[in-house]
C-alpha cells in the first residue's frame, strides 16, 4: 500500500476540502506547485541540505539506557526530535513549505500556533529568507508559552493575539484562515500540522517523514532489525505521522497518544478518539473532531498547548478506523511525572508535548520482554514549558 | 415553482431589484429574531437568509462571529433555528434560506436536516465550507426535497470552476463581492462586477452579491450589475447595539434604505 489520498484529497473517508469558494484557487494553486517540487531532484536537493547544515540533520537515535533500566521492559530508544534547530520537529515542515512558498512567489507569510514551536520555526525560516512573518496565537496560550512568544518576535515576526473562542491553537487556526482569505494573492499560509483542507495533510506528512526515514535507518544500524512499537503523540498529528510513515507497510505496532487532560467528561480533554469525539467537519477537512450532539465543537482542555485541539489530521483517522494505528491517552498529571522522569533518568527535559508520548511508553514498557525495541518519538524539547511546569508545581506544592 | 424561483419571477416582472437581509438566528433571542424576520418581511425583504450560528465561523469577521457567539450563549441549535422558520413560515410567505457552516447539519445528518427543513418551510440552504467538489451528497438530498443549495462564487473563481457551479447551481447564485471575510467595507468593489459578468456567461439564474454591503449607496451600485444585493454584518451590527430594541433599530435602519430603493427599483 502506498498510502497516497485519492485526487480529492480523500484517505478513506476522511480529508477533503471544506473551504469558502474563495480559497479554492490559492489550494488548487498550492497543489499544482507541491506536485510538480515533489520529486524535483533540485528541490528536494535545497531541502536536504537546509535539513542537514540548517537545522542539524539527522537527529540522533538515541538509547535511553537509565530510562531502559529503570522501567525494566522493553529497549527504549527516543528519535532526538529535540534536538534540532529552534527545538522541535515542527521545523521540518518550515523549511520543506517555506520553498514551496518562495517558489510560487509569495512574499507574505502567515501561521498559526499553538504551543509557539511553529510559530518559532516560521519565524526562522522567514527571517532566514528575508520574507514577512505574521503569526496567529490564542491569548490562552500566548500566556502558557510566553518565552515562544518572544522568541518569535525576536526573529522579527508580528504576533497577532486570538481573543476569540478557547483562545488557543483552534481559534489560531480560524484566524489564520481569515487572514488567508483576505489575503490570498500575496500571502502563503505555513499552516503547522498534518491539518486543513487538501494539501496540506500530505503535504506536511512528506515533509514530516523524513523522521520516520531516519529511524528506520538507525534503528537497523544500532540493532540490525525494525523496532517492535513507536509511540508519539499526536496534536493534529504531525511528528507522528511523520514517524509512523516509513513503517506503514511493516509489522511494528504504532502508538499515538492523545492528551487526556484532567479527565474523560468531555471538555476536559482533548483525546479525539475517546469520549465525544466522532466524525465531523472542521477547519477545512472531515475527520475526528470534539463536538456536541447539534454540531458545536467543544472546549478542549490539555496542561500541554500543541495537544489541545479539537480535531486531527485526516490521515490519522483513516489508520484509526482500519485498526493500523492504536490510539490511546496519558493525562495532564502522567505527562507531568514523565517530564520529570526523562529529566532525571536521561537528563533531556522533553516538551509537555512529547511527555505524553514518554508517559504513555513508561506505563508500557515494563510489559514487554526485555529483547523487544520501542522507539519513542521525542518531537521536541521542553524549555518552552519550564516556567509552566514551575508555575504548576508551586501550586500542587 | 419554489418560493425562491417565484420570488425572483416577480421581481424581474416588476422589473425590481431584490433586497436580502441576514440575521443570525438566536441573537440576541429566538423571539427577537422572529419578530426582525418579520419585520424585514413587512419592509420588503425578497429573501430572508438565516444565519444558523456556529462555534468556529472561520468565513466570518468580527460582526458575524459576536454575533454568533451571542445565539450559542443562549443555547441555540439547528432544531432551535428549524423551529424559528416554521414559526416565521406560519406568518409569512418570504423565502428562507438557511446560511451554515456543514458540521451542524452533518451532525444532523443531511437527511434529517433537508426533511425537517422543508417541513419548517425553509427554501434553501448555503453552505460557506461546502464547494462543489464535496456537495455531491447533500445536495441530491436537498433536492429531493425541493430545497435549493445556493451556491457560492468568488473572485479567485475562475471561469472553469464558474462553469462547473452553474451546471449545478439552483435557485439563485451568491456572488462574494470580494476575497474576504463577512463585514462591512467602504465600497463595493470593481471584482464584483466583474466577477458578476463573467457568471453571466454560465448561468440564467439571478445572482445575489453580498459580504461588506452596509448603505443604500451600496446598495445601489450592486442593482446596476447584479440581481439582488446581500446586508449582513450591519443588520447584525444594529441587534447588536439595540439588543433591546432589536426590531426598531432594524426597522429603522432597513427603513433608511428603503425610500432609495423604491426609486432605484424602477430604473432598471
Ligand atoms: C514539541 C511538539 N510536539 C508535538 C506537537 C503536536 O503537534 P503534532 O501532532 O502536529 O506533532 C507540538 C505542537 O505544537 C509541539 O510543539
Amino acid at each position: 500500500m502506498n498510502h497516497e489520498p485519492n485526487e480529492q484529497g480523500y484517505w478513506g473517508e476522511y480529508g477533503g476540502r471544506f473551504v469558502p469558494e474563495t480559497l479554492v484557487a490559492p489550494l488548487d494553486e498550492l497543489t499544482t506547485a507541491y506536485f510538480s517540487y515533489r520529486d524535483d531532484p533540485a528541490f528536494q536537493a535545497e531541502l536536504s541540505d537546509l535539513l542537514k547544515n540548517y537545522s542539524g540533520r539527522p537527529t540522533p537515535l538515541y538509547f535511553a539506557r537509565r530510562l531502559t533500566e529503570s522501567l525494566g521492559g522493553a529497549r527504549i530508544y527516543l528519535k532526538r526530535e529535540d534536538l534540532n534547530h529552534t527545538g522541535a520537529h515542527k521545523i521540518n515542515n518550515c523549511l520543506g513549505q517555506i520553498l514551496l512558498a518562495r517558489r510560487m512567489g509569495k512574499k507574505r507569510i502567515i501561521a498559526e500556533t499553538g504551543a509557539g514551536q511553529h510559530g518559532v520555526a516560521t519565524a526562522t525560516v522567514c527571517a532566514l529568507f528575508g520574507l514577512e512573518c505574521v503569526v496567529y496565537m490564542g491569548t490562552e496560550d500566548m500566556r502558557r508559552q510566553e518565552l515562544n512568544v518572544f522568541r518569535m518576535r525576536l526573529l522579527g515576526a508580528e504576533v497577532r493575539g486570538v481573543d476569540s473562542g478557547s483562545r488557543t491553537l483552534k481559534d489560531a487556526i480560524n484566524e489564520a484562515l481569515r487572514d488567508w482569505v483576505t489575503n490570498v494573492d500575496t500571502t502563503y499560509y505555513l499552516l503547522g500540522s498534518a491539518l486543513g483542507p487538501h494539501p496540506y495533510p500530505l503535504m506536511v506528512r512528506d515533509f514530516q517523514s523524513v523522521i520516520g526515514r531516519e529511524a528506520r535507518e538507525q534503528i537497523i544500524e544500532h540493532e540490525g532489525r525494525l523496532p517492535d512499537t513507536l509511540v508519539a503523540c499526536v496534536g493534529g498529528g504531525s511528528n507522528s505521522i511523520g514517524l509512523f510513515h516509513p513503517f506503514l507497510n511493516d509489522e511494528v505496532r504504532m502508538i499515538g497518544v492523545e492528551a487526556g487532560g484532567r479527565g474523560k467528561e468531555v471538555g476536559d480533554h482533548a483525546a479525539r478518539f475517546m469520549n465525544g469525539g466522532s466524525t465531523g467537519v472542521l477547519q477545512g477537512t472531515r475527520s475526528y473532531i470534539l463536538q456536541d450532539e447539534h454540531g458545536q465543537i467543544v472546549a478542549t482542555h490539555s496542561v500541554s498547548a500543541g495537544l489541545d485541539y479539537a480535531s486531527i489530521g485526516p490521515e490519522h483517522a483513516d489508520l484509526h478506523d482500519t485498526n493500523r494505528v492504536e490510539y490511546v491517552s496519558s493525562d495532564d498529571v502522567e505527562a507531568l511525572a514523565a517530564f520529570k522522569l526523562l529529566s532525571e533518568t536521561e537528563g533531556i527535559i522533553p516538551a509537555l508535548e512529547s511527555s505524553h508520548a514518554v508517559a504513555y511508553a513508561a506505563r508500557i514498557a515494563p510489559e514487554m520482554t526485555r529483547d523487544s525495541i520501542m522507539i519513542v518519538n521525542l518531537s521536541g524539547r521542553g524549555d518552552k514549558d519550564v516556567n509552566q511546569v514551575q508555575g504548576l508545581s508551586k501550586m500542587h506544592g | 415553482m419554489n418560493r425562491i424561483e417565484r420570488q425572483f419571477k416577480l421581481l424581474r416582472e416588476g422589473r425590481r431589484k431584490g433586497f436580502i437581509p441576514f440575521v443570525t438566528a438566536g441573537d440576541p433571542d429566538l423571539a427577537s429574531s422572529l419578530e426582525v424576520c418579520l419585520k424585514l418581511a413587512d419592509l420588503g425583504a425578497d429573501v430572508i437568509e438565516l444565519g444558523v450560528p456556529f462555534s468556529d465561523p472561520m468565513a466570518d469577521g468580527p460582526t458575524i462571529q459576536r454575533s454568533s457567539q451571542r445565539a450559542l450563549e443562549n443555547g441555540v441549535t439547528l432544531p432551535d433555528v428549524l423551529h424559528l422558520a416554521a414559526d416565521f413560515r406560519r406568518r409569512s410567505e418570504v423565502p428562507v434560506v438557511l446560511f451554515s457552516y456543514f458540521n451542524p447539519i452533518m451532525r444532523m445528518g443531511c437527511d434529517r436536516f433537508a426533511k425537517s427543513a422543508r417541513d419548517a418551510g425553509v427554501d434553501g440552504l448555503l453552505l460557506t465550507d461546502v464547494i462543489d467538489s464535496e456537495a455531491a451528497a447533500i445536495s441530491r438530498k436537498l433536492a429531493q426535497n425541493d430545497l435549493d443549495l445556493i451556491s457560492l462564487v468568488a473572485p479567485t473563481s475562475t471561469n472553469e470552476r464558474l462553469s462547473a457551479i452553474a451546471k449545478n447551481a439552483r435557485g439563485f447564485v451568491y456572488a462574494v463581492s470580494r476575497a474576504g471575510v463577512t463585514g462591512t467595507q467602504g465600497r463595493v468593489s470593481d471584482e464584483a462586477k466583474k466577477l458578476v459578468v463573467r457568471m453571466r456567461e454560465f448561468t440564467e439564474l439571478p445572482i445575489a452579491v453580498g459580504f461588506g454591503i452596509s448603505t443604500a449607496e451600496q446598495i445601489r451600485d450592486v442593482w446596476r450589475f447584479a440581481d439582488a444585493a446581500v446586508v449582513g454584518s450591519a443588520i447584525v451590527s444594529q441587534i447588536e447595539r439595540h439588543p433591546n430594541e432589536a426590531v426598531d433599530a432594524v426597522g429603522q435602519f432597513v427603513r433608511g434604505l428603503l425610500p432609495r430603493f423604491a426609486n432605484q427599483g424602477a430604473e432598471t
